[in-house]
């Protein structure tokens, strides 16, 4: 009986990763095929590569800038994420700890415009910022990207911070600290948790934003990576090879940082989806 | 002293709320109002001319034959695309959650997708859609497969599908999973004991105690999907001839690139209306399911 049990166990677990093994097929064909010439591509897509060459990636990495795409959008999450959660932190504390009526209604507003899909808001803002002569330039896309994360970011913080006793600070407060330093060294450091959530959720969403660049950055040395991958794509469309080494080259900085977080990560997502 | 207390008031707004809320006020509140205003005029980019107009532009709306039936196919998408996903995720989650060897990794493993963003996720089904399924097709002599399903309506229209639920199933996978370990375990055991089978468990005991779960991930999904716009750029550029332009696509392309900003917005607008209707009603109704365990 036990034996058998253990016989369905491992039946069921290996039915599993036969599963999990059939549903990342579509990464596993496209990494098998990087390596091969677009040739030996069309003539066989199921094959093993006989030979690993890396001549895809080079011309890839050459004719998608990769480079460039790469520190522009390691530039803007990087940059945007860190502002977003040190200036929600401030506000969702500002909201907790300061009851007024202007507090309120913000803090309102925001929870509101959580709602509120980039759709509706994407026409009047290139209309507006383009009248300024504003859009093309990374500052006013972080700009937004703060505008557009801050809601979230407070909500977050404030339900933390509301957990938080009240005692810690005023004991500082008595001593004569003021409110900013009291909240630097005293608030924020018991804000690592949701500093996690709020990071891994910042960065895949930046990170692999196409949408909101694409209607802001308008030269090609300004170009996220997401926006290289669609010129790339767009124009060599014939040549398959070096498009698949660019699509995994694309893929392997978020895949090496969740390799390293991906307890992190899942937490991140489970927490950021139950609020 | 009321003076400066008031003064250092203003101070510490300033600092702790002031850069947060001027983003948040120039980046979401002013463009949400000035899209409301601008769908009531005959805004003109080349000209910079501007009219009140009134209703006009919803009613171009409703008159948009071509839009009116994008939105249809979205719906249709939509509803494919969450049901699919949720499907799929539900019973996955389920056979992840019962303490196996190694689901860590599997869960790891389903959640790889997620990483990837919607252009290069969109090119890489793209690549398989175009190439590697009608080189099966051809081998094998599966009619199916035997040209793109990119080039026509009803498969490109199914190739959408496909690769929006590969994506979701590992995220919304991740909520059911949350969702599953607050089930009791005693009432579960009980069950068994009781003799209930496998499915009279899922059917009386998992699907009710998990409705907030099921109430979150069908409103992730019905959002996410409603305003897909990545991998509909990537995998099927709206071709063949404009038939599988979701309704993202469409007001992007309405306002970018024929210059209508004002029926654009309402476009956006009435979009926005209806992702919301739909996805309140279905949270009403199936909040109403719900058992406290």
């Amino acid at each position: 009986m036990k034996g058998n049990q253990r016989i369905l166990s491992g039946l069921k677990t290996g039915s599993l990763y036969l599963l999990l093994l059939a549903f990342l097929t579509p990464f596993l064909l496209i990494i098998m095929n990087s390596f091969k010439t677009t040739q030996q591509f069309f003539e066989s897509p199921l094959s093993l590569p006989t030979t690993i060459n890396f001549k895809n990636y080079a011309s890839a990495f050459e004719n998608m800038d990769f480079m460039q795409g790469f520190m522009n959008s390691l530039i803007i999450t990087g940059i945007s994420v860190f502002v977003i959660i040190i200036f929600s932190a401030m506000t969702g504390y500002l909201f907790v700890r300061y009851k007024w009526k202007v507090n309120a209604i913000l803090f309102f507003l925001m929870l509101a415009s959580m709602a509120l899909p980039f759709q509706v808001l994407m026409i009047p803002m290139v209309m507006l910022y383009g009248n300024m002569g504003l859009l093309n330039t990374k500052l006013t896309l972080l700009f937004m990207y703060l505008g557009f994360g801050v809601p979230f970011g407070v909500f977050t913080f404030h339900g933390f911070i509301k957990g938080i006793p009240y005692e810690l600070e005023e004991s500082a407060f008595i001593e004569g600290s003021s409110t900013l330093r009291t909240f630097f060294s005293i608030v924020l450091p018991l804000l690592k948790p949701v500093f996690v959530t709020l990071l891994v959720l910042d960065v895949l969403w930046i990170w692999n934003d196409y949408l909101l660049p694409s209607l802001v950055l308008l030269s090609p040395d300004q170009k996220t990576l997401p926006l290289s991958t669609y010129t790339f794509f767009s124009s060599y469309s014939v040549d398959y090879a070096p498009l698949m080494a660019g699509l995994i080259m694309t893929i392997i900085p978020v895949l090496v940082i969740y390799l390293f977080l991906q307890k992190q990560i899942i937490k991140g997502i489970t927490e950021g989806a139950l609020k | 002293m009321n003076k400066k207390l008031s003064l250092k008031n203003t101070g510490t707004f300033l600092v702790f709320g002031g850069p947060s809320i001027f983003a948040f006020t120039a980046v979401v509140i002013i463009p949400f109002i000035v899209g409301l205003y601008l769908t009531f005029t005959n805004w003109d980019v080349r000209t910079g001319d501007s009219s009140l107009i009134g209703f006009g532009n919803y009613l171009e709306v409703f008159r948009d034959k071509v839009f009116l039936s994008q939105l249809w196919f979205t719906l249709k998408y939509v509803l494919f695309t969450v049901v699919i996903a949720n499907v799929f995720a539900f019973f996955i989650a389920l056979a992840l959650t019962r303490g196996g060897k190694g689901e860590q990794w599997l869960r790891t493993g389903f959640f790889t997708p997620n990483l990837v963003g919607g252009i290069v996720l969109g090119y890489l089904w793209q690549t398989l859609f175009s190439q590697v399924l009608p080189y099966l097709g051809n081998k094998y002599g599966w009619d199916l497969f035997q040209t793109s399903w990119l080039t026509d309506t009803g498969t490109a229209f199914w190739a959408l599908i496909i690769a929006t639920a590969w994506q979701l199933v590992g995220y919304l996978m991740i909520i059911y999973i949350a969702g599953f370990t607050g089930v009791p375990g005693d009432v579960l055991e009980a069950a068994s004991i009781d003799g209930a089978g496998r499915y009279a468990v899922i059917r009386r005991i998992i699907l009710p105690l998990t409705v907030p779960a099921i109430v979150i991930c069908i409103f992730i999904s019905l959002s996410r999907s409603f305003l897909t716009y990545d991998i509909n750029l990537a995998l099927t550029k709206g071709g063949p001839f404009n038939s599988t332009e979701l309704a993202t696509y469409h007001i992007v392309q309405k306002a970018f690139l024929s210059n209508q900003y004002g029926v654009g917005q309402a476009e956006a607008v009435v979009l926005f209306a209806v992702v919301a209707i739909i996805a309140l009603t279905q949270s009403y109704l199936l909040k109403k399911l719900e058992v406290e365990s």
